[in-house]
């Protein structure tokens, strides 16, 4: 295996991945994330804050998560073999918890015994609100009114966990309003309270500190395939919306030169429609919630309203270093629309006995479709980021079932 | 010397605090725009505080949100803003308009392109919320190349040496956001902001401008005692909000009056 660019060290000092990123936020928030960045470079440093981490991952959330072979779902596709890295294993269903315990454990460390978190499909929500019961933090989660009622089930596990969940009214009342909210409170409560960000967004360090707390998802991924497979796989397929789980899995492999890297978005009603999430595909550069990056935005670069079937991918932005893995050719950026998603949601669902969530059927239908374009013995690492317990109202209501 | 230095010049000669109030452009409608600056001027404004609006404004409260979603509602965008500007100078030669809004339509409309236009509408600062100084170095130097005052936002938080990097940057004023918090807050620690404004004077080198929370003439006094401008926004909103656009200009202007009235008394000339 060849590897290259052993030498990528990005972010920069200032927080910039060639020209995305940054710190673009109001003066107020400037001296509580330069307080942050201070923070966790120490912790970076650290290996008894590095060791309890892996300890509470082990523990807390059963890491290591399997990679699995869909050995069946792979020979009704034809093509590649599909692999999935079983994030939806994890403990609260996905990715998001890996994150929410290493930021909860800095909020402790510096002091701060109030979290707050903005939310799309609530998966965040609930890993944080999983976290902050678990270091007895109060907790309060912003999500959209339009994702409240969406996302029922996990509004109320946010509720039993002891969180408090603000509905957002503002804007097109999803995630984007959700964070606009989330950073006023932070503003506002700057002294007591830590901003746990849930995906690589938002002015640095986030970026680089949510990719570092998921990373250990592509690290376990590079120790296990040659375990399973014999070798590293062929391809990587993450789905992408702000795209902390497909940072995650592809960081690691950035150095694997002939492993290609594909991050996936949702492309909702189809890019020609319009009604879509697609920041990379059909975006240009601006500045949103901190970071320079890819927006979807009208000419006069107000952001414009997304559309996904899934709440978690439904983001008029994107992570930045995505933005810079896509001008560099690192990885590239596909589309799945809300049709394509469902049909992988229902064949994973039928043929594996895995029900994913929405936002991983985007992955998973992507994967299947280039599986079908390549010999058998090409191998194709899925990150089936989280399971879909949480979107049985949307996929039944799809299909015309009332409960 | 700029015409904003040139104003704050005359007023600190006399004694005399500035009274900056904010409006949102476009809100309730494009054309309630240029009525509300003259009766701002006809009030007692002594610089007008132009907001531009923008889909999503992290920095700003409610209040201000809900005008800019209203003005965008109504069509508004950066180049009609800069239009406004052109009918405004066309009447009034003298008051300097300062835009404030988020980054985000300055790079749609393109930074080369948003500077020439500003200049020859007639924009005298620019204050780009989400712009820190260390983001837009170049940014401020093409402003100042256009003969515009790049200006900077100073809170609670910053520390003296950012300060001074934001005195290097900035010219005009500084606007010292006097809470940690959102525009339109209710409270304001009087003491605090007092504390430190000397400081921040001396660090900066410039006129120091106080906003955030100021709501009536007793706020303004207040904060008149200890800065060299009163920078009200939230308030005025709420008054254009509560008359509708047929009345907005008149209460508008007997509110700023108040405040004018209220903020001369301080003047060591005052009757």
């Amino acid at each position: 295996m060849q590897m290259a660019d052993a030498s990528y060290t990005l972010p920069d000092a200032q927080g910039h991945f060639g020209p995305y990123g940054g710190i673009f936020v109001a003066e107020t928030l400037i001296p509580a994330l330069e307080e942050l960045r201070q923070a966790y470079e120490d912790c970076r440093q650290d290996p008894a804050f590095q060791a309890e981490f892996e300890y509470e991952l082990k523990h807390y959330v059963g890491r290591p998560s399997p990679v699995y072979h869909a050995q069946r779902w792979s020979r009704e596709v034809g093509g590649a073999q599909i692999y999935l890295k079983r994030e939806d294993l994890n403990h609260t269903g996905a990715h998001k918890v890996n994150n929410c315990i290493g930021q909860a454990m800095l909020a402790r460390r510096m002091g701060k015994p109030r979290v707050i978190a903005e939310t799309g499909a609530g998966q965040h929500g609930v890993a944080t609100a999983t976290v902050a019961a678990r270091y007895g933090m109060q907790c309060v989660v912003y999500m959209g009114s339009e994702d409240v009622r969406r996302q029922a089930a996990n509004v109320y596990r946010m509720k039993l966990l002891g969180a408090e969940v603000v509905p957002v009214e503002s804007g097109s009342k999803t995630l984007k309003d959700a964070l606009n909210e989330a950073m006023r409170d932070w503003v506002t409560h700057v002294a007591d309270t830590f901003y746990i960000i849930g995906t690589v967004a938002g002015p640095h360090p986030y970026p680089a500190m949510v990719r570092d707390f998921q990373c250990v998802i592509g690290r376990e991924c590079i120790q296990q395939m040659p375990e399973l497979a014999g070798r590293q796989p062929d391809y990587v397929v993450a789905c992408v919306g702000g795209g902390s789980n497909a940072m995650g899995i592809f960081h690691p492999y950035i150095p694997y030169a002939d492993v290609r890297l594909i991050g996936v978005e949702a492309a909702g009603d189809g890019l020609a429609s319009g009604r879509h999430a697609a920041s990379l595909s059909a975006g240009r550069p601006g500045v949103l919630h901190g970071n320079r990056t890819y927006l979807l935005q009208n000419e006069d670069g107000q952001i414009i309203e997304t559309h996904s079937i899934s709440a978690g991918l439904d983001y008029p932005g994107v992570g930045p270093e995505h933005a810079w893995l896509k001008d560099s050719g690192r990885a590239e950026y596909v589309g799945v629309t809300d049709d394509e998603a469902l049909q992988a949601f229902h064949d994973l669902c039928r043929f594996e006995g895995i029900i994913p969530a929405l936002e991983s059927s985007h992955a998973l239908a992507h994967a299947a479709r280039l599986a079908r374009t390549l010999p058998s013995d090409r191998i194709i690492l899925v990150n089936l980021s989280g399971r879909g317990d949480k979107d049985m109202h949307t996929v039944a209501e799809k299909s015309g079932i009332q409960f | 010397m700029s015409k904003i230095q040139a104003r704050f010049a005359r007023l600190q000669a006399a004694g005399r605090k500035a009274l900056i109030p904010f409006i949102t452009a476009g809100d309730p409608s494009p054309t309630a725009t240029v009525p509300l600056m003259q009766a701002l001027v006809d009030g007692g404004a002594d610089i007008i505080e132009l907001g531009v609006p923008f889909s999503d404004p992290m920095a700003d409260g409610p209040t201000i949100q809900r005008a800019s979603e209203r003005a965008l509602a109504a069509g508004m965008n950066l180049r009609r803003v800069l239009e406004i500007v052109t009918e405004f100078r066309a009447r009034d030669r003298d008051t300097p308009v300062v835009l404030m809004g988020y980054a985000n339509p300055i790079e749609a409309m393109g930074v080369d392109r948003f500077v020439a236009g500003a200049a020859a509408a007639g924009v005298d600062g620019v204050l780009v919320v989400d712009y820190p100084p260390q983001e837009c170095e170049a940014f401020a130097a093409r402003l100042k190349d256009a003969a515009i005052d790049p200006i900077f936002l100073l809170a609670p938080t910053t520390s003296e040496q950012r300060m001074r990097e934001v005195g290097r940057f900035g010219s005009g004023y500084i606007y010292y956001v006097s809470l940690t918090g959102v525009t339109g807050a209710g409270h304001l620690d009087h003491s605090q902001v007092a504390a430190r404004i000397p400081a921040i004077r001396e660090a900066v080198g410039m006129p120091v401008g106080v906003g955030f929370g100021i709501r009536d003439a007793a706020s303004a006094m207040r904060i008149g005692e200890i800065a060299d401008a009163v920078v009200i926004g939230s308030r005025i909103i709420e008054e254009i909000e509560r008359a509708g656009e047929a009345a907005a200009p008149a209460r508008v202007q007997a509110l700023i009056r108040e405040i004018r009235e209220a903020l001369d008394s301080l003047s060591p000339e005052a009757p």
